[in-house]
């Protein structure tokens, strides 16, 4: 899919009409991802229950393309335990930045965006909510791309 | 006589305003594709492209003429040697330098900024003392001075701008009192474009005894400069913005400046003779030019001087000026856009932003058109502070742009705009 249609299709429904956007009162689990390089920020609120994460919703000032990772990563966690979330983290920062050529079939509607890989400079944004996500978790607080070496490097060799 | 007469007048036209289309020829990537689409180039601000003869000049250096500089008596060093000292000779004259030994090759315009920092700010700036920057600097004029201000307890000042973009004189006057020891300006912001009133600027420091370095990073490739018409004490920029190699760029100081200064690297070249218990410097511009320096580069550059000026710089800001304006004129009333830093004075940048779009959006749907625009803060995150946006997109403009490459952008925007709208 181009990256235009990948917009008009996905990226621009979940800009429009994020899902789980807002904020919670008393979060079990909180953090703000930063993206210096372009300015996106976003805040997760999470509510954990025994190990399952029960609520969470995200609000920020964000590109369109790392909004819209965050509203169906928000979609794609809720009810889903902690080892299992970190492991969706996992597979979806290897969709971006990995050189191999895996199925990532599994991750269902996520694999739209896929078609971020080809743009080495905007592989952060839409794994910033994921950073996000395991620094809520992890309760370190916040998150930045920068400290996350390989989102430096070129990430496929299709060039 | 007649004939020398037409001669003359014809080859006068060809670098008149209509005429400067004929050197887009010489710029071989300009014909690449990118997806099919043709490049419309717009982010000569970050870097510009290379015409072929200055690639000519660096495959025939690289083939006939290589070798270390000031070192050995062989033929080929001679050679190199020559060379690289006309580049500087090239630098000199484009500039408007009293001498050769004026003119410091660097790695650039940081490196040049990092040497007056070094060079002159850590051997005269103390405690207490005031430094006075702009609010459009580039992150390159500001890191350093912090950088020194913190290690000797001096205070930085900041000249503050209008919302146009326009740096406000008579603030920036009443910044000045005893402690003030240094001024860093740039000539034209690189986010927003604008041409900053430098002379008077220079001036005013100079009634208060205080020396001015400008960051010319953005002015050398678009204006003429002549530094001994402006007084400015230093004026640092880069060749790979206009039209030459990365990795030089040179630092113009007045004479008895550079010699009241210590030098900034150690190491060869830079000295007339070492022992272990005194080393004594080399004279100027060598006491700066530590190690092997970038010469196929700083040859390169001379060829690039060679080249803006067979075009000749006035012709290139008049050209680029009707570019601006037409520019300007049709983004402006595009429902949704604003320019930001709108001022009258500017070189050919134009920094927009588009009403619930992000910038990396732009750039990344721009790019799927073929059109290169810088998107981000353009590491000037206090000008971005300043007209509060988190970042813009950037398009700027070189004498080898066309109207319709503008005309490219425009639809490009507004196709941005239609994605966004569905
Ligand atoms: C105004 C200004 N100053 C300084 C620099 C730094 O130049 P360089 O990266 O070549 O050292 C730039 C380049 O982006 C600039 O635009």
């Amino acid at each position: 899919m181009s990256l235009k249609s990948i917009y008009q299709e996905v990226i621009l429904d979940h800009n429009r009409k994020p899902r789980n956007y807002g904020s919670l009162d008393h979060p079990t689990h909180h953090a703000t991802g930063h993206n210096p390089l372009c300015g996106d920020r976003i805040d997760l609120d999470v509510n954990m229950l025994d190990g399952r994460i029960e609520e969470i919703v995200f609000q920020g000032e964000s590109c369109a393309i790392c909004k819209a990772s965050s509203s169906m990563m928000t979609s794609a966690v809720k009810g889903k335990s902690r080892q299992e979330a970190e492991a969706l983290i996992q597979e979806f920062r290897d969709m971006l930045v990995s050189r191999e050529n895996k199925d990532f079939d599994h991750l269902g509607r996520l694999k739209v965006l896929a078609g971020v890989r080809d743009l080495p400079t905007r592989v952060k944004c839409a794994i910033l909510p994921w950073h996000t996500l395991h620094a809520a978790m992890n309760s370190t607080g916040d998150a930045t791309t920068e400290a996350d070496g390989h989102l430096n490097k070129p990430v496929a060799n299709n060039y | 006589m007649k004939i020398v007469d037409t001669l003359v007048t014809s080859s006068a036209q060809q670098t008149t305003v209509s005429g400067i289309g004929r050197f887009r020829a010489d710029f071989p990537i300009l014909d690449i594709k990118v997806d099919d689409k043709p490049l419309v180039y717009l982010d000569n601000a970050a870097s510009s492209q290379m015409p072929q003869a200055v690639i000519n000049c660096l495959v025939r250096y690289q083939k006939t003429q290589h070798a270390n500089i000031h070192r050995a008596v062989h033929y080929l060093s001679n050679l190199a040697t020559q060379e690289y000292e006309a580049a500087r000779c090239k630098l000199q004259n484009f500039i408007g330098a009293h001498e050769d030994r004026e003119v410091i090759f660097t790695s650039g315009t940081t490196d040049s900024i990092n040497l007056v920092m070094h060079g002159y700010g850590r051997k005269f700036i103390q405690s207490g003392d005031e430094i006075i920057l702009s609010e459009l600097e580039h992150h390159s004029n500001i890191v350093p001075w912090q950088m020194l201000a913190e290690e000797r307890g001096a205070h930085i000042r900041v000249a503050p701008i209008n919302d146009a973009g326009e740096l406000l004189v008579e603030e920036y006057e009443k910044l000045f009192n005893s402690r003030t020891r240094f001024v860093a300006l740039s000539h034209v912001s690189n986010a927003l474009g604008s041409i900053n009133p430098i002379k008077r600027m220079i001036a005013i420091a100079h009634q208060h005894d205080v020396p001015v370095l400008i960051d010319g990073a953005q002015a050398a490739p678009h204006l003429k400069i002549d530094v001994q018409d402006l007084d400015c004490d230093f004026y640092a920029f880069s060749a790979h913005k206009m039209c030459g190699p990365t990795g030089v760029g040179i630092l113009y100081g007045k004479a008895h400046l550079l010699e009241s200064m210590q030098p900034f690297k150690g190491g060869g070249d830079m000295i007339v003779s070492v022992s272990f218990e005194k080393t004594t410097y080399n004279e100027i511009p060598y006491k700066f030019e530590a190690g092997t320096p970038p010469i196929a580069a700083a040859i390169g550059f001379g060829a690039a001087i060679d080249y803006l000026e067979q075009i000749g710089l006035d012709a290139i800001a008049d050209y680029e000026h009707e570019l601006l304006l037409y520019a300007s004129e049709q983004i402006r009333v595009i429902p949704g856009v604003k320019i930001i830093g709108d001022c009258p004075d500017k070189v050919a940048v134009i920094s927009f932003v588009i009403d619930g779009i992000h910038p990396h959006d732009v750039g990344t749907l721009l790019n799927q058109e073929g059109i290169a625009v810088r998107t981000g803060h353009h590491c000037a995150q206090p000008i971005m502070q300043r007209f509060n946006v988190a970042a813009t997109s950037r398009a700027s403009f070189s004498f080898y742009n066309t109207k319709k490459e503008i005309d490219a952008l425009v639809a490009g925007i507004r196709s941005v705009q239609k994605v966004f709208a569905q």
